[in-house]
């Protein structure tokens, strides 16, 4: 039976709940574990010990890509490919180039922030153990979900099952894989 | 204590009026879209909007058949309802990225509950804005020109043209709306997804929420993409209608050539946006009930920005009549005198004034500020009022430029009006369509303005600091007195 469980899923009712239940899974030592909720909860972050994305860095570098190719167009297309004089300006006329260059910096950037959040979280994702719980549906809209993964080095059924059930949650569920 | 409540309500209105738990505010948003019975009302109106987009439709067809001569664009007015409509539409999309992303920036949490259809009218604006250029090109099926890709023909747009910006500038607009629009969409469709019975539109729905499951960590780049997103949305939505201005500021024609152009057009768009989304969200709170969600602070919060943006447009009307006096340029002056009393557009200055300058006075009254009715009039006032704006600065500046014997007359044919109301009916059209099957407020945003989400308890802080301040007052106050 254990070979194919994916964890134990602990139903709370409140955020408050959560977040307290999760600071306890933390300090016990549970590492591979996970937490769901209908909004964003922030104290969570703490709780569950998640570090700061690295997103921030990809957005930066995806808009200073989208800088360099801005410039990098028009420098190859007014100054090397066709190189012609309009309105008096020289071929390299830099003022004029800032607005395609900066739109081009704020559509990577935003590419990146976007398609980088989804490919960080794993996303698309149709399937994933937890959905296999029926009582899960409620986490898009009132219920508060936690998880410890049975590929936690700490994790023992019989220990974990009973210390998931002194958080006081609702219920506490076997996820299979 | 009651006294202390009555404080904490004037200070901070509640944005969510009613006792709602997660669980209804989930269930009354979510209904709409997976209610079996559509409204009778919707029928109606979307039918009504849909005829509408079917003139849009005849009138493209008409054009592409017979070429752009149906219209009334000629010369000396190589650039009238085309340009002006593709302003007026752009900048109605204006608003919807400065509620999503500015007042996320500076934590004005009344922004939550509107900020998902004021993005939705963002994008179907500025679809029907697209429509223009496009068609005004006279070859749309050639439009892909506009964009650099090399070609057979090697040759490149150029890029010192405030219209290849434009160009830039639009379709990243676009693009970045919708993604900004679709990333806040992904949490709710998973909601959607879960609450659906009907198995098609639950596959639907799976499909397009990326099987979100609401995982802590997801939520924590979830939140930094979205204000990331917001950041740089911000300074994307000031440049957007700076560079559509620019495309009459770059000019040398008088009326056009003015270095105050770029806040002048953004300040208007966000004016008109402001407008638009007390249009469409007056009639939605009562249709749909939505009352709870779009509170009466809401809609006097927007009236209060639509007030403020107002006075940045009428603070640049006045400057635009002192610079071409003080420039000392003969056409300069010529082309104000002509716009404000000798020109054969005079009234349509006069109107502008009536619905851009006098209308919002209004608004200084409570009486007024109170009253969706009143809020709902004076929208409107604004919007055609924003409109004026843009025929007097087009057709009023080249219809009269420089040479008397190139002046000339403007007058819109039938086509030019059908096609103009037809976008209002396909603009309409998508807004009922959104309406229908997506979920019209953000469910998980909202949540997080409800008690239950407040894992902190600011609640009682707040009381904390308002019993130190009445502490504090009390010591001042004289024993006994």
């Amino acid at each position: 039976m254990e070979k194919n469980l994916y964890g134990l899923l602990a139903e709370f009712d409140t955020a408050e709940q959560l977040v307290d239940a999760a600071t306890k899974v933390r300090d016990a030592g549970y590492t591979k574990t996970d937490a769901f909720s209908p909004f964003p909860i922030h104290s969570i972050d703490e709780a569950l010990g998640i570090k700061r994305s690295i997103l921030p860095y990809l957005v930066f570098g995806g808009g200073i890509l989208g800088l360099f190719s801005g410039v990098a167009l028009q420098y190859f297309i007014h100054v090397i490919d066709f190189p012609i004089i309009v309105g008096g300006r020289p071929h390299m006329s830099i003022p004029a180039w800032i607005p395609p260059a900066y739109e081009l910096t704020i559509l990577f950037g935003a590419f990146t922030a976007v398609f980088g959040m989804l490919f960080l979280n794993g996303l698309p994702s149709p399937y994933h153990p937890v959905f296999n719980v029926p009582r899960f549906a409620l986490a898009t809209r009132e219920k508060f979900f936690l998880v410890i993964e049975t590929k936690d080095p700490e994790f023992d059924y019989e220990k974990t099952k009973g210390f998931m059930e002194g958080l006081d949650p609702q219920e506490v569920f076997d996820v299979e894989e | 204590m009651q006294d202390l409540k009555e404080v904490q309500r004037r200070i901070y209105p509640p944005m969510v009026e009613g006792d709602h738990t997660l669980a209804t505010v989930t269930d009354k948003i979510s209904d709409v879209p997976l209610k079996k019975k559509t409204p009778f009302h919707w029928f109606i109106g979307f039918g009504i909007a849909f005829m509408i987009a079917q003139m849009l439709m005849m009138t493209i067809i008409w054009l592409l058949a017979k070429g752009i001569g149906i219209w009334g664009t000629n010369q000396p007015v190589g650039w009238a309802f085309p340009i002006i409509n593709f302003v007026w539409w752009i900048g109605i999309g204006h608003a919807g990225t400065l509620i999503s992303a500015i007042l996320l920036l500076l934590n004005q949490k009344w922004r939550t509950s509107i900020n998902r259809f004021a993005e939705a009218m963002t994008l179907f604006a500025v679809a029907c804005a697209g429509l223009y250029p496009v068609f005004h090109t006279g070859r749309p099926w050639l439009a892909y020109w506009l964009f650099p890709y090399p070609n057979t023909m090697s040759i490149w747009p150029q890029f010192r043209s405030p219209l290849v910006w434009d160009v830039f500038a639009v379709s990243t607009y676009a693009t970045v709306s919708l993604l900004f629009w679709y990333v806040g969409l992904i949490p709710d469709l998973a909601t959607l997804r879960d609450r659906a019975k009907n198995k098609y539109f639950k596959f639907v729905y799976a499909i397009f929420s990326w099987g979100w499951r609401g995982s802590a960590r997801h939520w924590h780049r979830f939140e930094l993409a979205y204000l990331i997103l917001a950041g740089i949305s911000t300074p994307l939505v000031l440049s957007v209608h700076s560079i559509v201005s620019l495309d009459f500021s770059v000019s040398q024609i008088p009326g056009w050539h003015a270095t105050f152009f770029p806040p002048y057009f953004v300040g208007g768009a966000i004016y008109a946006g402001f407008a638009m989304v007390l249009i469409l969200c007056i009639p939605l709170r009562h249709l749909y009930n939505m009352k709870d969600f779009i509170t009466h602070t809401h809609l006097v919060y927007m009236g209060k920005v639509m007030m403020a943006t107002g006075f940045i447009v009428g603070y640049s009307y006045l400057f635009e009549a002192f610079f071409g006096w003080y420039s000392a340029s003969q056409y300069e002056w010529f082309m104000i005198k002509s716009r404000i009393w000798t020109g054969p557009y005079w009234y349509m200055y006069w109107l502008l004034l009536l619905c851009n300058v006098s209308a919002i006075q209004l608004l200084w009254f409570k009486r007024f500020r109170n009253s969706e009715v009143w809020l709902f009039i004076v929208s409107i006032f604004v919007s055609i009022g924003m409109w004026l704006e843009r025929f007097v600065i087009i057709v009023g500046s080249i219809h009269h430029d420089f040479l008397p014997s190139s002046w000339g007359m403007y007058s819109p044919t039938v086509f030019d009006i059908s096609m103009f109301v037809g976008t209002l009916g396909f603009f309409f059209t998508l807004i009922y369509l959104f309406v229908r099957f997506l979920p019209m407020i953000s469910i998980f945003e909202v949540r997080t303005l409800l008690p239950e989400a407040n894992v902190h308890g600011h609640q009682e802080d707040f009381e904390e600091n308002v019993v130190e301040i009445e502490y504090t007052y009390d010591r001042t106050d004289p024993p006994n007195a």
